[in-house]
């Protein structure tokens, strides 16, 4: 338990070290876009690939168990938008994202920890946490929120074409469903899910990768742990995030 | 002057370094020398700043590390080049942006100067027509010049290698032992060199510190290694045949 808190300990210690003013503006910026493109752009096939079918299956899941001839079809097309806004695209595909970008950020810091790349920056006087991890960061908050619209997008899509496919929900009904009630805040919601998601992505994998100590094998151990504490925070923030913003 | 006093630095309560005092001065190499396990690596990242000891001090030109904020470590830390023993190149970077980084981070200089200066360090540490190969791409011996020019590209202070020639062949070790040699008589710096290497002692040797079991066993010149009756020390240096064979025909030679 005492290693729980000590970790915690670390954790927000690494952050204070993580929000200092970058040292040389120039390359930060350079450093952001890179990482934008290594963190964010190189995910959206993924990320499209997987929303397109999601919401495709919803639509026939909820077609299938919608089966009361007095419940209107549009229903399906209501239904599915909203679980695509609320859940699907901000917390699930953030623990998609989880398993890919955290494992690839684990594993590049952990591996310039054990090849001494760490300690070459430290040496010439830079910041390492701010240099490696403040750009990841941003990256990932500013970046993550048009993937996970992409995500939205994609999703009801994906449950158009499963629907007119299947003929379990007419198109004309299914439009009329993704525009019934629309909540402009549940939008709001969803983004400000995956921006605090965006930032747990970035830094607790970051965190592992950081302070691994060995070789090869400890790196892969680093880059699992990563990948299984931030799927379990993210989850737990999902829960509270939501009570706090939504319920009453 | 690099003036190291009582370092003591131990890991969760076991002493790896017991107290030791050195001087490194300018223009000159001095290497650190030790089996495996005898502290070598810790002493000198003690010194470097990137572990803290327990007690003792670290005196760079007069300047106290321990007593330094943050900022002026970072600034020391500019005035400092290092060469890692695995090399430490980002292995991500081609070996012009591994070259060109500590420029980027801390002039303004525009590219086209920095490119000259990486141009220049490079062909320095003998190595051409690299600028855009990934480390990965590049033999243990290149790999190293590429470290020992992003490490002089900022004309530093200050030089620590941490086994400069391991993992490399005894032409390709004596290649980079004369490479850092050249550099530190030539940029007139403080060069540290930890080494469990005789050839380097021999090559360019010109103070010696010898530890044992994280203390300071020995210390002179690389003439005195050989000439020493410290047991400690010759047990280290005729541990291999080559040298054992040499010590007899030293000892025949003197008759004794």
């Amino acid at each position: 338990m005492i290693h729980y808190f000590k970790s915690i300990g670390r954790y927000f210690l690494m952050l204070q070290q993580v929000f200092k003013s970058p040292q040389k503006r120039s390359v930060f910026r350079e450093l952001i876009f890179k990482e934008i493109e290594d963190l964010g752009i190189s995910s959206i096939g993924i990320v499209a690939f997987i929303s397109f079918f999601v919401g495709g299956v919803v639509v026939i899941q909820t077609a299938l168990n919608l089966e009361s001839p007095l419940t209107p079809r549009y229903l399906i097309g209501y239904a599915s938008r909203e679980s695509l806004i609320l859940e699907f695209s901000p917390t699930l595909i953030s623990i998609i994202l989880a398993g890919k970008v955290g494992s690839y950020i684990a594993s590049s810091i952990g591996t310039m920890r054990v090849t001494e790349q760490i300690d070459a920056l430290e040496v010439m006087g830079i910041n390492s946490l701010n240099h490696l991890v403040l750009p990841k960061i941003i990256a990932n908050i500013f970046f993550y929120p048009f993937v996970i619209v992409i995500s939205i997008a994609l999703g009801i899509f994906g449950g158009w074409v499963a629907g007119n496919i299947t003929g379990l929900v007419s198109s004309t009904d299914y439009l009329t469903g993704i525009r019934t009630d629309f909540e402009p805040f549940h939008i709001t919601y969803s983004l400000i899910k995956t921006s605090i998601f965006a930032f747990v992505i970035a830094t607790i994998p970051a965190y592992h990768g950081f302070y691994v100590k060995g070789g090869a094998i400890e790196v892969g151990r680093a880059s699992t742990r990563a990948v299984v504490w931030t799927s379990v925070v993210i989850i737990v923030l999902n829960y509270i995030l939501t009570q706090m913003i939504l319920g009453k | 002057m690099i003036e190291v006093t009582n370092l003591y630095k131990e890991f969760d309560g076991t002493p790896v370094l017991k107290g030791i005092n050195a001087t490194f001065e300018k223009g000159k190499t001095s290497l650190v020398i030790g089996q495996s396990g005898s502290g070598k690596t810790v002493f000198l990242k003690c010194m470097l700043g990137l572990l803290t000891p327990e007690k003792g001090g670290i005196c760079y030109d007069g300047r106290h590390y321990g007593e330094m904020t943050e900022d002026e470590k970072r600034n020391l830390r500019k005035e400092i080049g290092m060469v890692f023993q695995g090399s430490a190149l980002f292995d991500s970077s081609s070996v012009e942006e591994n070259v060109m980084f500590p420029l980027k981070m801390f002039t303004n200089q525009p590219y086209n100067e920095m490119l000259e200066r990486v141009n220049f360090v490079l062909k320095r540490v003998n190595l051409e027509n690299v600028n855009d190969k990934f480390p990965a791409e590049l033999s243990g011996g290149m790999q190293k010049r590429v470290a020992i020019a992003r490490a002089i590209v900022m004309n530093p202070k200050y030089l620590f290698c941490d086994e400069p020639n391991s993992g490399l062949d005894p032409k390709t070790a004596i290649v980079i032992d004369n490479l850092i040699q050249e550099i530190t008589n030539e940029y007139n710096i403080i060069t540290v060199i930890n080494s469990h290497d005789m050839n380097s002692v021999m090559e360019i040797g010109e103070k010696i510190i010898f530890l044992k079991d994280g203390v300071k066993e020995w210390e002179g010149t690389s003439d005195g290694v050989f000439r020493t009756d410290n047991k400690a020390i010759t047990d280290f240096v005729y541990s291999s045949n080559l040298f054992k064979k040499v010590r007899e025909a030293q000892l025949k030679e003197k008759g004794m």
